[in-house]
């Protein structure tokens, strides 16, 4: 065994053990490489099949690829493809593309954080304990629909590594959040060898990670190996620049890569161009402690 | 599976680094990251300019806090879990924060390890949290650590002083059973004597360097020569894509096995040949070992659930209800008996209670043990566990997987253990009995499943005990009758009958043991039938029902009892008191055959 399927046998034990552990089990997808890798660990945990739904947060502000890729991948692997907003807050306006043209400091403006915490945070926790909107995939017509299910979901699997960031390594396999969504962070369960907190109190939830011990170049490196589709993003866009990490198109930078597949990724990664780069230092909203804020609410 | 990389992926260690407040950690990490050259450009320039410019004395363990502050911003990706590398190999330093969770955090951090560094200051010596670190290390097993005795310069590089500290801390070691490290390091980690670099001021000191330990360590060996033991984690049937076999699936924690192996399920007993490994974009394997979270095909469709232990027959786990363990708690309220908790062994959830203490230990102090009549909060306890169904379990010297646990009290995981030790049960001779008889079993041509898809229901033992005179033949009866007028493959069992010809050549005084045993293989043949078997009977008593069971293997048994004084305490499934009407009766039992899988398939 070499360590690339140490990483995947142990995370296709954990998936095994949250299929098990959760009746209301689902898992979001961001359309990015990390949880797409998941996916497709997934379909391995179950030898093809995706047992529960997947769920992604759109903010509308996703680049069209990214909607275009998530599509043809749920009908092809027929998946249970659900999909949140919070068209209330993108019907009002109260988002930081839509007030970016307000001069600083007026009451509308609303900030990068702000905006994440509403259009993401906020509508990933109301899709999540149903209280939101929550469309479904029809895999015949390929369009979505209102969904009837509206039970809340109690376990759910997010492709979080240890390596991305400072406050994801401080995350367990199996991490709860309380009622409010929120984490805490002073006082999580001890996880023994592979026995994971599986019992949880009514109106919490736990959230499952199963790439916690992979790095990005594990992540590429499992692409190149499994052959799984990506989204064009990540290669360079023709212009010498390509998207390290994927957001909303408001909110993030590419960065500058020649990088034209997923061989010239590793070669890139192992060389340490990027090493005093942080993988999500084109994502806007993070700032100094944004993303540990945003997290703590509920941020994946 | 193809590895298309041409250049090998290197070698990865997860090491743990532990010790009491203050004796260094950080110091330690920070000029170890300095001295690999794993710090990013600049960084140690900037924090001693930083020291200058604000009056402060530079130490490495500011390097740590300003590299985790960056981390908080999002600048810095490789010191979220630490890593550094070596000629030999990449590391991954597990840091343990030292704040009020420590204990729990230290666990969670070192369970991940392979490997150890315990630091202990040289001026301050062997203390509170050297200790019960060292023994945590031990019980977690993790048998490989160094003993990093840290701030040799505030002892002078004293050569006698750094082997008294090595010869305590070893006997403290040895005192608690805990494997005895290989190396004891003489370092001064700001001064980075021994660390990456030999020092010349301990020219008494001929071992190696930190760095030198770690390269020392091995990975850990392949299991793959140990017995074969795979907890079953789930039996799937995605009926959805077509696929109409049950696959079961889980990971071989130990050993392998091949397509065509036989093999036993334990407690269940069950025996079934592979047919197939599966998986997905992967090739074709007829073998698959130690590590591989996999999923097979059978030749027989079993009825098997999560917590059964797939081995071959030859090595099979013990089995029992009761089990001597190690076990440190970490729960809010203390670990108590009289209660019942969740015991997490392997894939097995069951019931658990705390059944005896032989003594509560402190961890923090060699030798000494506390006068407690429960295991309080942070706590090291020698002990007696006793689950209410037996499991499948081995100890923890012959195989890790499944001589490890947690207990779960309420919500939350409370504390974990290893299994020490067996304890004589009362059912343990009838139990070996019949795992050596279904080992061994002739099976026909037609199998359980087949009986049971085609009777509607699964095989299951009623047993009505209770005094003479009471009514269980009456309930019986219309139990039997009931079960087959409702198109159920019913048999009602009077022991009488058995006392008349299977116990004929027993004397009058036989021994008790020798008519249940009698009985209940009796009834395991009717069971194997496919039959609801009824019985009835004055010979055997509701306090032999669990040795009944313990022939029966996972075939259900219920026991009723028929008590009109209503003044029986003892556990039982049912119990009336042999005044109310029969159907209530057999609606009541109907239902408890429900719950277990009985009917209603």
């Amino acid at each position: 065994m070499d360590h690339l399927d140490q990483l995947e046998q142990q995370s296709v034990y954990i998936f095994r053990e949250a299929f098990r552990h959760f009746e209301r089990l689902c898992m979001l997808w961001s359309i990015g490489k990390d949880s797409t890798v998941l996916l497709w660990l997934a379909r391995k945990a179950f030898v093809g099949n995706v047992p529960f739904p997947l769920v992604h947060i759109d903010t509308s502000y996703k680049l069209p690829e990214m909607i275009a890729y998530r599509d043809r991948l749920a009908m092809e692997y027929r998946l249970t493809m659900v999909v949140g907003q919070d068209a209330a807050t993108l019907a009002s306006g109260r988002t930081f593309p839509a007030t970016k043209g307000l001069p600083d400091g007026h009451p509308d403006k609303v900030d990068r954080t702000a905006c994440c915490a509403a259009l993401k945070a906020g509508a990933l926790s109301a899709t999540l304990n149903g209280t939101g909107l929550r469309r479904k995939l029809n895999l015949e017509t390929g369009e979505y629909q209102d969904w009837h299910d509206r039970q809340p979901w109690h376990g759910v699997i997010v492709g979080a590594r240890a390596d991305e960031e400072g406050s994801r390594s401080k995350e367990r396999y199996f991490s709860p959040r309380d009622r409010n969504n929120q984490w805490d962070i002073g006082d999580q369960p001890p996880e023994f060898w592979n026995q994971f907190k599986t019992d949880f109190a009514p109106g919490t939830h736990v959230r499952i990670h199963p790439l916690l011990d992979w790095t990005e170049l594990n992540i590429w490196e499992y692409i190149k190996r499994e052959n799984i589709p990506t989204v064009s993003l990540y290669y360079d866009q023709g212009d010498g620049t390509r998207y390290r990490s994927l957001g909303c198109g408001p909110c993030q930078n590419p960065i500058q890569s020649r990088a034209k597949d997923v061989d010239d990724i590793i070669a890139e990664l192992k060389s340490g161009k990027l090493k005093n780069i942080a993988e999500r230092s084109g994502r806007l909203q993070d700032g100094k402690h944004g993303l540990e804020e945003l997290r703590k609410q509920g941020y994946m | 599976m193809s590895h298309s990389s041409p250049i090998p992926a290197r070698d990865q260690m997860n090491v743990v680094i532990v010790g009491h407040v203050d004796h260094g950690k950080s110091t330690v990490v920070g000029r170890l990251f300095a001295d690999t050259g794993a710090l990013p450009q600049g960084k140690l320039e900037a924090v001693k300019a930083e020291c200058a410019r604000t009056g402060k004395v530079f130490e490495y363990a500011f390097l740590l806090d300003a590299l985790s502050d960056e981390q908080d911003q999002g600048i810095t990706i490789d010191t979220a879990r630490c890593f550094f590398k070596t000629a030999r190999r990449d590391y991954i330093i597990i840091d343990a924060p030292g704040h009020i969770e420590f204990l729990k955090n230290m666990i969670s951090g070192a369970a991940r390890a392979e490997a150890a560094a315990l630091i202990i200051d040289a001026k301050e010596g062997v203390r509170e949290n050297s200790r019960r670190h060292g023994y945590i290390l031990a019980m977690l097993g993790i048998r490989q650590v160094v003993v990093c005795v840290n701030k040799m310069d505030l002892v002078g590089y004293d050569q006698a002083h750094f082997e008294r500290i090595e010869a305590e801390y070893r006997a403290f070691l040895k005192g608690i059973g805990a494997p005895d490290p290989k190396h004891f390091v003489p370092v001064a980690a700001l001064h980075g004597d021994n660390l990456a670099v030999r020092s010349d001021k301990t020219p008494w000191y001929r071992g190696p360097t930190m760095l030198e330990c770690f390269d020392g360590f091995a990975k850990q060996p392949s299991r793959r020569d140990q017995p074969l033991r795979m907890p079953l984690q789930a039996v799937y049937k995605f009926t959805a894509r077509g696929d109409e076999a049950r696959t079961f699936a889980g990971r071989i924690e130990a050993g392998r096995v091949k397509v065509g192996d036989e093999v036993v399920f334990s407690p269940s007993n069950k025996r079934a040949r592979i047919r197939s490994i599966e998986g997905f974009n992967t090739a074709p394997r007829s073998e698959i070992e130690a590590g591989w979270s996999t999923a097979f095909t059978l030749s027989e469709e079993l009825y098997l659930t999560r917590g059964e232990v797939m081995s071959h027959a030859a090595q099979a786990p013990l089995v029992g209800t009761r089990f001597r363990a190690n076990v440190i708690w970490l729960g809010r309220k203390p670990f108590v008996q009289g209660r019942d908790y969740k015991l997490k062994l392997h894939t097995a959830a069951v019931p658990v209670r705390l059944a005896r203490i032989h003594k509560v230990i402190d961890a923090s102090e060699i030798g000494s043990e506390l006068a407690k009549q429960e295991v309080g909060r942070h706590d090291v306890a020698d002990l007696e566990l006793e689950v209410k169904s037996p499991v499948a379990f081995d100890l923890i010297g012959d195989s890790e997987c499944s001589g490890r646990f947690v207990i779960v009290d309420g919500y939350d995981v409370a504390g974990g253990g290893i299994i020490t030790g067996t304890v004589a049960d009362a059912t343990d001779d009838f139990r070996s009995e019949a795992r050596l008889r279904d080992f061994n079993w002739i099976h026909g041509g037609v199998t359980g499943a087949e009986r049971a898809q085609s009777n509607g229901h699964r095989a299951a033992l009623v047993m009505f005990v209770g005094g003479n005179g009471v009514g269980k033949r009456r309930y019986a009866r219309a139990l039997e009758r009931a079960l087959w007028d409702d198109r159920r493959q019913a048999y009602m069992l009077d022991g009488t009958n058995v006392l008349l010809g299977v116990d004929h050549d027993l004397a009058a005084d036989a021994a008790q043991q020798e008519l249940v045993r009698r009985f209940g293989e009796v009834a395991n043949i009717l069971l194997r039938a496919g039959l609801v078997v009824v019985s009835t009977t004055n010979a055997i008593g509701l306090a032999d029902h669990s040795h009944v069971q313990a022939l029966l293997g996972d075939q259900p048994s219920l026991a009723v009892d028929v008590d009109p004084s209503g003044s029986s305490t003892a556990q039982c499934d049912l119990r009336i008191r042999g005044d109310e009407p029969e159907a209530v009766v057999v609606a009541q039992i109907a239902a408890l055959l429900r719950a277990r899988g009985v009917l209603g398939l």
